[in-house]
């Protein structure tokens, strides 16, 4: 075990983990914020993704001990005009099936707005295809993101 | 209504998890050769060589020998002939679905490479990496090609990223991400041999005048 500082959503916390104990697992089981979640474990899912320093991370692909002063935010932190224009899309086209992916779906939707205020379905795709909906709510999560980037045209 | 958000949520971490474990397995059943086909499939060294007396016929041969290294999938997954790496020893297409884009990293606004892979390997996920981590620029595709196609390749400043050849020597021998091909985490098949053995052949093959193996 050793002590980490990680910086999440704007506060810093003290954990105490093995070294090599996935960002994933630090985020839910010591943080206590469950928003992110597991899905498989090994980077092919999306369900766990979180941005660090602004950039999407797949989160159980990294080891806490790799995290050093990086800034990582979590569904629960997302207040970028980007983030708030993808959750207001999510809600007004009634995106989520199930729900479960959704917080990583959300996550990379809002970093590729970021990066791109206005995708091409092609955008689109290369950004979102490595987070799996097992309810296929594709046609929804391509939709909202066109709404969101309206939406932040003014 | 609270009870069945729950079963449901339950359902699909199952689902998620069993398909990427399906998967995972696949691939690691795929990528690992027994330790005995590995060694088997070693380099052979540079002294071997000795006894070719034609110089040019010498440097073919230990360019072929390196070539083990080369065409290894540790090392062709990441020169594909298309935009998209492939994986495992079967050479598969990269999934999830990712590109070269400009700077070898993955498109602008889409899924980058490091949004996965970092500065080491990391086994508890099973996913490799390298401070380096990239796909080589297209002009350094090796897929679809012959080993005296990639040979001349290699030699071609315009097409090795302005290398001459001692630079290529001390690029093959020392560069830290051709050397992730011999440690590149459990359950993938390491590249033939050392990336010293490696490097001597290509410094041999250099000083023997560099000449490529027909075809």
């Amino acid at each position: 075990m050793a002590a980490f500082t990680l910086k999440i959503n704007g506060r810093e916390h003290q954990i105490d983990v093995d070294p090599n104990t996935p960002l994933l697992w630090a985020i839910r089981d010591n943080v206590g914020l469950t928003g992110t979640k597991y899905g498989c474990g090994v980077a092919q899912c999306g369900a766990c993704t979180v941005h660090l320093d602004g950039q999407t991370l797949r989160s159980c692909s990294l080891p806490v001990s790799a995290v050093g002063k990086s800034e990582v935010t979590t569904i629960e932190g997302l207040n970028s005009k980007e983030g708030g224009a993808v959750q207001k899309a999510w809600a007004a086209l009634d995106v989520p099936q199930c729900g479960y992916c959704q917080s990583g779906q959300i996550m990379s939707a809002t970093a590729l707005l970021e990066l791109n205020p206005k995708p091409s379905d092609q955008d689109i795709d290369l950004a979102m295809n490595g987070n799996l909906c097992r309810c296929a709510t594709y046609v929804r999560i391509r939709a909202a993101i066109h709404a969101a980037a309206k939406s932040l045209e003014g | 209504m609270s009870l069945l958000r729950t079963g449901a949520a339950a359902l699909l971490v199952g689902s998620l998890a069993a398909a990427a474990l399906a998967s995972l397995s696949g691939l690691q059943r795929a990528d690992a050769a027994p330790e005995a086909a590995r060694v088997a499939g070693g380099l052979r060294p540079v002294s071997d060589f000795a006894q070719i007396k034609n110089k040019e016929e010498r440097a073919a041969a230990l360019f072929e020998e390196a070539g083990k290294v080369l065409q290894s999938p540790r090392c062709m997954n990441c020169h594909p002939a298309g935009d998209r790496p492939t994986q495992t020893d079967r050479m598969i297409p990269h999934q999830p679905l990712v590109v070269r884009g400009e700077a070898g990293m993955g498109a602008s606004g889409g899924l980058a490479c490091t949004t996965c892979h970092h500065e080491a390997n990391f086994d508890a996920a099973g996913v490799p990496g390298n401070p380096k981590w990239q796909l080589a620029p297209i002009e350094m595709a090796w897929q679809d090609k012959t080993l005296g196609q990639i040979c001349t390749q290699i030699k071609d400043p315009n097409r090795n990223g302005g290398k001459n050849l001692a630079q290529l020597v001390h690029h093959m021998a020392d560069d830290e991400l051709v050397g992730w091909g011999w440690h590149p985490g459990a359950g993938r098949t390491p590249a033939p041999g050392t990336q010293q053995q490696f490097g001597e052949l290509i410094k041999a093959w250099v000083d023997a005048g560099a000449a490529c193996p027909k075809g």
